[in-house]
């Protein structure tokens, strides 16, 4: 679903991405894990269009990144980080807006957007506002925005940011329930333990490991991912931000 | 056809926050009602002098600062959201500036609704061709206001713009013809296509066709830079 290869990217001289070899098979969860500034939103922005790679190549659900951009955009949903809506929009009109965007008729786009908000637990949530959901709830309604199309992928930055543990537990529930090809990046580790088939573990804008979270674990004979990425990195993923 | 997608969708969105619409005409209104009786006491001209400038007035403060409404959408990630759908970007301009112009026409005829009432009167004809280039005028301005506010970012964008259209409505002459003005601000006023086209809405009001040739070409000079400058700014990947 997605093969990427020797992608980098720099930002006016100083690498952010310095090459990323990585492949996400159809039907996986996979997690790019890693700390704040390993470059992960980098690689999911390079990933999802929005930023072009510096140098690398990568096909995304079948269409190659750089040529065909616009092929990648309709095959792919897309959850940013901290939320996708403006303030006083309703939720409805906004993933209708999504839904014809993506090419839908007007009747097929109200089909669409009823069928997600039932599928992400918001049934009946078209005249709502998003200040006025709490914060799973919005991130749900954010979920929606990328999968109102029913995409073959989907992928999310930093999922449940910001949300307190019930939340979380609550919107990985969600997510697993999807069905769908999903590549999310994270800094919690129990998030991808949790949720994910397979980790990918970056730092400095380099994988430095992966595997399912069992193998990794088993592999550098440490309980947690807290301490595969101990062992992998030489310090421990809190100091590690950049 | 994206873009009607999306003019349809802020138009609606537009209507459902009735303020914004009013709140637009609000200041043209009050120079209808407070300057309008002074100015048109002076002898400096009647309602059909001073009604084309408000006009002008009207699209600079509404499509001249329209690209506050992209702000919020910058900063909440909806730009990027709409970017990774394969709508075009130019179709995604194109588009707000077309919620922009509908929005500018109703606005435009609410005002000349009011001023018909303190006693307004003009060439039907020339009312219609006067709408029509003014609407044409504020694709461009629009868009230059949406591209000005990607590059300028939230904290800039509103008082740079806010600051930038009280030079631009003055010198188009819009509250008082530029007939006394000194020859050098005459020239600078020559100089922007709001004079142009000020000086072409009043004479259309008063039935003439008289400088209609100087508005279009200025208004068409003044399109051919604005909206490949604009596709530019929206095309850049970090705006």
């Amino acid at each position: 679903m997605i093969h990427a290869k020797a992608l980098t990217r720099t930002f006016k001289g100083v690498p952010a991405v310095r090459g990323v070899d990585l492949d996400v098979h159809e039907g996986e969860i996979v997690g790019f894990l890693g700390p704040n500034g390993a470059g992960k939103t980098t690689t999911l922005r390079m990933l999802t269009t929005l930023l072009r790679p510096t140098s690398g190549t990568a096909t995304v659900a079948g269409h190659d990144l750089v040529a065909d951009p616009s092929g990648v955009r309709g095959s792919i949903g897309y959850v940013a980080q901290g939320g996708m809506f403006t303030p006083p929009s309703l939720i409805g009109a906004e993933l209708l807006l999504q839904a014809r965007l993506h090419g839908h008729s007007a009747r097929e786009a109200r089909r669409l957007v009823g069928e997600v908000l039932e599928r992400v637990g918001l049934a009946g949530f078209e005249r709502r506002s998003p200040a006025s959901l709490s914060g799973g709830q919005a991130r749900r309604a954010d979920l929606a925005l990328g999968l109102v199309h029913a995409p073959r992928l989907l992928f999310l930055d930093e999922p449940t940011n910001g949300l307190d543990p019930r939340a979380r537990a609550e919107l990985w529930d969600h997510i697993r329930g999807l069905r769908t090809t999903i590549f999310l990046s994270t800094h919690y580790l129990d998030e991808a333990d949790a949720l994910c088939d397979r980790v990918l573990i970056i730092d400095g804008g380099r994988i430095v490991a992966s595997g399912s979270p069992a193998d990794l674990k088993r592999d550098h004979a440490a309980a947690t991912l807290d301490e595969v990425f101990l062992t992998v990195t030489g310090r421990p993923m809190a100091e590690a931000a950049a | 056809m994206t873009a009607f997608v999306v003019a349809a969708h802020y138009l609606r969105e537009t209507f459902r926050h009735k303020f914004v619409i009013v709140f637009g005409v609000v200041q043209p209104a009050l120079y209808l009602v407070f300057f309008g009786p002074v100015f048109t006491g002076s002898g400096v001209g009647d309602w059909d002098v001073l009604v084309p400038g408000l006009l002008m007035q009207l699209a600079l403060l509404t499509c001249g600062l329209t690209g506050f409404n992209i702000v919020f959408d910058h900063r909440f990630g909806v730009l990027e959201r709409l970017r990774v759908t394969p709508a075009g970007r130019f179709s995604l301009l194109v588009g707000r500036v077309l919620k922009d112009a509908v929005l500018l026409l109703v606005q435009a005829a609410a005002l000349l609704g009011l001023a018909l009432a303190f006693g307004l009167r003009a060439s039907v004809p020339g009312v219609v061709a006067g709408l029509a280039l003014v609407v044409t005028m504020a694709l461009g301005l629009a868009a230059l206001s949406y591209a000005a506010a990607l590059t300028l970012g939230d904290g800039l964008f509103a008082p740079v713009m806010g600051t930038a259209v009280v030079p631009l409505l003055l010198l188009s002459g819009a509250l008082l013809p530029m007939e006394g003005a000194p020859a050098w601000l005459d020239a600078v006023s020559l100089a922007t296509p709001f004079r142009h086209v000020v000086d072409a809405l009043r004479a259309l009001f008063a039935g003439s066709s008289h400088g209609i040739g100087w508005a279009v070409l200025s208004v068409g000079l003044f399109l051919a830079v604005a909206l490949p400058l604009a596709t530019r700014v929206f095309n850049r990947e970090n705006a």
